[in-house]
């Protein structure tokens, strides 16, 4: 019998039931409970499930659960330390950058992972990037606003 | 029509699902304070209700035990001073949830953040006949504001009786009643504080007019962002009842397709499975939704399949399928347009085309149903809360005061989530597994099994004398629909007819209804109508509009964007459209590129100017009126579902496109703020502009006139 599956997701090790071949995205939410990364197509091409693996974003609905146990798992319920959000986080709230915000969770995480790699993007590779990313409420200035007042946030304080 | 919807007349348009009889709202004003506390609640009585209920004397008297049935809005202040209003209206992003409790904060004259919204749950709020049509801010915010008033003017009256002084030298301000002679002051909470009090009243009491507004009008950011930013938010897909399963559905192959056969034999032995099959409906319920799939797997099902049309005779179809009579309802006739095809100088005849367009709302449809002693509780997305519930009362045989339907802040609907098939079929699953059951459509099932935008024809015949006046109009619209089909501008000879055809795929609301469709017919043709006069796109609309509102956002987005416009590069063009539609205004100018090589298509710049009366919440305004500009340039340049012999061909996001950050263009949103008109909605009609300021400009910058919706699903192969 194979060594029962466990995910650290947001620092927490958590042991895991579902079957090693489900996509991430359903432990996640069905298993265990973090319900704030999203369902959108199932098919890798809306990214509403972006989560980030190893710190890069990846769309947790295409990924086998076995596949994303070796390294850390950051979901959207894991960037918020200690009451404080992480500055992405509040660059969409400042900017209202979301209507539904069905799409946000998978959008922060993308841009989170976008900043990690590039911390001063242009304009072009903020579209480049979340190209992958549908909001169907057609919010897209307000978030390009959003990720570029992030960028400001994290270079001036450091973060 | 509910009277919750007024008199206001929502034209005929007839994929609109038509609002539910009116039915009575059950809760007992004892129960009301059971739920919210003791306090003050005010009840607001539709007018017409009103006068109704006067023939019946007795009914409606304060101290009954019942709450009236045909209340449309109520609000309440509890002992701590919190305010709670109550509307039947859903939020699916328009951003409602702020912009009510900052009219209830404005007129209760409270600070906004004591203010909460208790929306679309039927055993809660009042009767509602969904949240379409642009209905919320134009209905629902005068009679928040006008059961406010009436809260305030009680509070006055309560401080005056504490005080044993006139009410009418007291002062409701900063949530207290204050006494400008002596200086003393009550609060809002202490007045409540011990209280039990509902008043009803008609709702015809004065409010207050947006010039001094001082809560409303403000860009307050949406109520509850915190949560939606870190993911805390419960969506109707999010929910997670304890012993809740998964469910799923067997769909047919195609549309129309009947289940001859049915066995499932293989799906006995799966521990925790029900597999439940009644008429064509097949589903199951597992423990997680792999299981259930897998269950859904094993039955053995034969469908029998009826031949259907397929996209490319739609169109054909239309035209031949129309009614041979048209409802007086979707006729109107002025003077004579044969006379006035005789007098023009220029006449020009055109047919347009527009596709069947899905919404894919990125939350797909979803519900999570449980039954408890014989009584159904459905969560779902949906826009028509009461709608559902009387669906589902009807379907399982209940009393509607047995079923009770909650809607949470949804993830977008663009007019697509009026139906309850999500929480059927949950609640049928539930009643068999005995646990509440979970069932979110996959991405493949709303491309599918929802319902479109309607496809269309539409045909303009038109005149203008030499001078750019127009003559005569004929419009006619076959199948999409009557919204914004009558035109605003000035024409002595005109005729406008509906005609309608038998559905060919599900259709239904959509964001702006038919008014994209006729809005991209008509502003299309009066482009053209400018080239044959070789007159100014603008001047020759200005020359035919006498509307002052109509003039004045194309003058805001004309001076904004630069019009008229030179040409500095090759491929580069420039378009206007305008119209009006649901009590508010809308001009759009576009910028596109050509590449004349590669064909490629890019929108580079828009700017629009919006105006619907006086601005409750500029920010979410915004929002919505950018939202509707990059939602609307998928159906102008590419989005069509397409589909064959009833089965949908494009069922992904893959094979659909729908607009993405590339898509985007620099936008420019004006906000026209008329405080002297009472407000409009703001939902659907600034997406109405989008295509055909588009198709205008891709006309100036290529020559080719693009008369069919999608303009390039393609790119522009032959410009």
């Amino acid at each position: 019998m194979a060594k029962p599956l466990e995910l650290e997701v947001n620092g927490k090790r958590y042991p895991v039931s579902y079957p090693a071949d489900t996509p991430l995205l359903y432990v996640l939410r069905d298993e265990l409970g973090l319900t704030g990364t999203k369902y959108g197509c199932g098919e890798g091409q809306c990214g509403a499930c972006t989560v980030l693996i190893g710190g890069a974003p990846r769309r947790s609905c295409q990924i086998p659960v076995s596949a994303a146990a070796a390294k850390p798992i950051t979901t959207i319920e894991g960037l918020e330390k200690d009451g404080r959000l992480n500055p992405v986080q509040e660059a969409f709230l400042d900017a209202g950058a979301f209507q539904c915000a069905y799409c946000t969770s998978g959008m922060i995480m993308s841009s989170v992972g976008l900043l990690q790699t590039n911390p001063n993007p242009s304009q072009a590779e903020i579209v480049q990037f979340l190209q992958g990313n549908v909001c169907r409420c057609g919010t897209h200035p307000r978030i390009i606003e959003a990720v570029q007042q992030a960028a400001k946030l994290l270079q001036e304080h450091g973060r | 029509m509910n009277d919750i919807e007024g008199k206001v007349i929502i034209e005929p348009e007839r994929y609109e699902f038509r609002a539910a009889p009116f039915h009575q709202f059950e809760l007992a004003r004892r129960d009301f304070f059971k739920i919210l506390g003791a306090g003050i609640a005010v009840f607001a009585i539709a007018k017409d209700a009103f006068a109704t209920q006067e023939t019946a004397p007795g009914h409606r008297s304060f101290h009954n035990e019942e709450l009236p049935k045909d209340i449309s809005a109520w609000l309440h202040i509890g002992e701590d001073g919190s305010v709670t209003g109550f509307t039947g209206k859903a939020e699916i992003g328009q951003n409602i949830r702020t912009a009510l409790a900052q009219t209830i904060a404005d007129e209760l004259r409270v600070p906004f953040e004591s203010v909460r919204m208790v929306t679309a749950d039927t055993a809660l709020t009042p009767f509602d006949a969904g949240t379409f049509g642009s209905r919320t801010t134009p209905t629902i915010t005068p009679q928040l504001r006008r059961v406010a008033a009436a809260a305030r003017d009680i509070l006055v009256e309560a401080a005056a009786k504490e005080w044993n002084v006139a009410p009418a030298g007291l002062v409701a301000a900063g949530a207290k009643v204050t006494d400008p002679v002596s200086g003393r002051s009550l609060k809002y909470a202490e007045l409540a504080r011990g209280k039990t009090l509902a008043q009803n009243l008609p709702a015809e009491d004065p409010i207050t007019p947006a010039t001094h507004w001082t809560i409303a009008g403000k860009a307050i950011p949406k109520v509850d962002g915190r949560a939606f930013v870190t993911g805390r938010h419960q969506y109707t897909t999010d929910l997670r009842p304890v012993g809740m399963l998964y469910g799923k559905v067997l769909r047919p192959p195609s549309f129309g397709a009947t289940l001859t056969s049915f066995r499932q034999d293989e799906t006995k032995a799966m521990p925790g499975v029900f597999v439940v099959r009644d008429g064509d409906f097949v589903g199951a319920a597992a423990p997680t939704e792999r299981e259930a799939q897998a269950a859904l797997g094993a039955v053995k099902a034969d469908w029998k399949e009826v031949p259907q049309i397929s996209s490319k005779e739609l169109f054909d179809y239309l035209k031949r399928n129309a009614a041979a009579k048209t409802d007086n309802r979707f006729r109107t006739q002025k003077g004579s347009v044969e006379e006035g095809l005789a007098s023009a100088a220029h006449r020009l005849d055109a047919t347009y085309t527009v596709a069947f367009i899905a919404h894919a709302p990125l939350e797909p449809r979803a519900a999570v149903a449980q039954w408890a002693d014989g009584k159904l509780t459905v969560w779902t997305g949906t826009q028509r809360p009461f709608a559902n519930r009387d669906e589902l009362a009807d379907i399982f045989h209940l009393p509607e005061s047995s079923v009770r339907v909650i809607v949470p802040d949804t993830g977008s609907a663009y007019g697509g989530k009026h139906t309850s098939d999500a929480a059927i079929e949950a609640a049928r699953l539930a009643r068999a597994a005995g646990h509440p059951v979970k069932v979110v459509w996959t991405r493949e099932e709303e491309f599918t099994w929802a319902y479109f935008r309607p496809a269309g024809v539409i045909e303009v015949k038109s005149g203008i004398a030499g001078d750019g006046t127009l003559t005569a109009w004929e419009f006619h619209n076959y199948h999409s629909g009557m919204s914004g089909i009558d035109t605003p501008y000035v024409v002595a000879n005109q005729r406008t007819e509906y005609h309608t055809v038998p559905l060919i795929l599900r259709s239904g609301s959509y964001r702006g209804l038919a008014a994209t469709a006729n809005h991209f017919a008509r502003e299309t043709h009066m482009d053209a109508l400018a080239s044959a006069a070789k007159m100014d796109p603008l001047d020759f609309r200005m020359k035919n509009i006498s509307d002052s509102r109509l003039r004045a956002v194309l003058e805001a987005a004309a001076k904004s964007f630069g019009w008229p416009s030179k040409k500095t590069q090759a491929g580069q063009g420039f378009g206007v459209a305008c119209g009006n539609e649901k009590g508010s205004y809308v001009a759009a100018f576009a910028e596109v590129a050509v590449d004349k090589n590669s064909g490629t298509v890019r929108v580079v710049r828009m700017v629009e100017a919006f105006e619907c009366g006086a601005i409750v919440n500029p920010d979410g305004l915004r929002n919505q009126v950018v939202g509707a500009m990059v939602q609307g340039l998928g159906g102008a340049l590419f989005e069509a579902i397409e589909f064959e012999n009833g089965r949908i061909k494009n069922p992904h996001f893959a094979s659909y496109r729908v607009p993405r950050f590339r898509d985007v263009p620099e936008i420019e949103a004006i906000l026209l703020d008329r405080k002297d008109i009472p407000s409009a909605g703001a939902g659907e009609t600034p997406i109405m502009a989008v295509a055909p300021a588009i198709g205008n400009a891709l006309f100036d910058a290529t020559g080719v006139r693009l008369n069919n919706l999608p303009m390039v699903p393609n790119g522009l192969r032959s410009a």
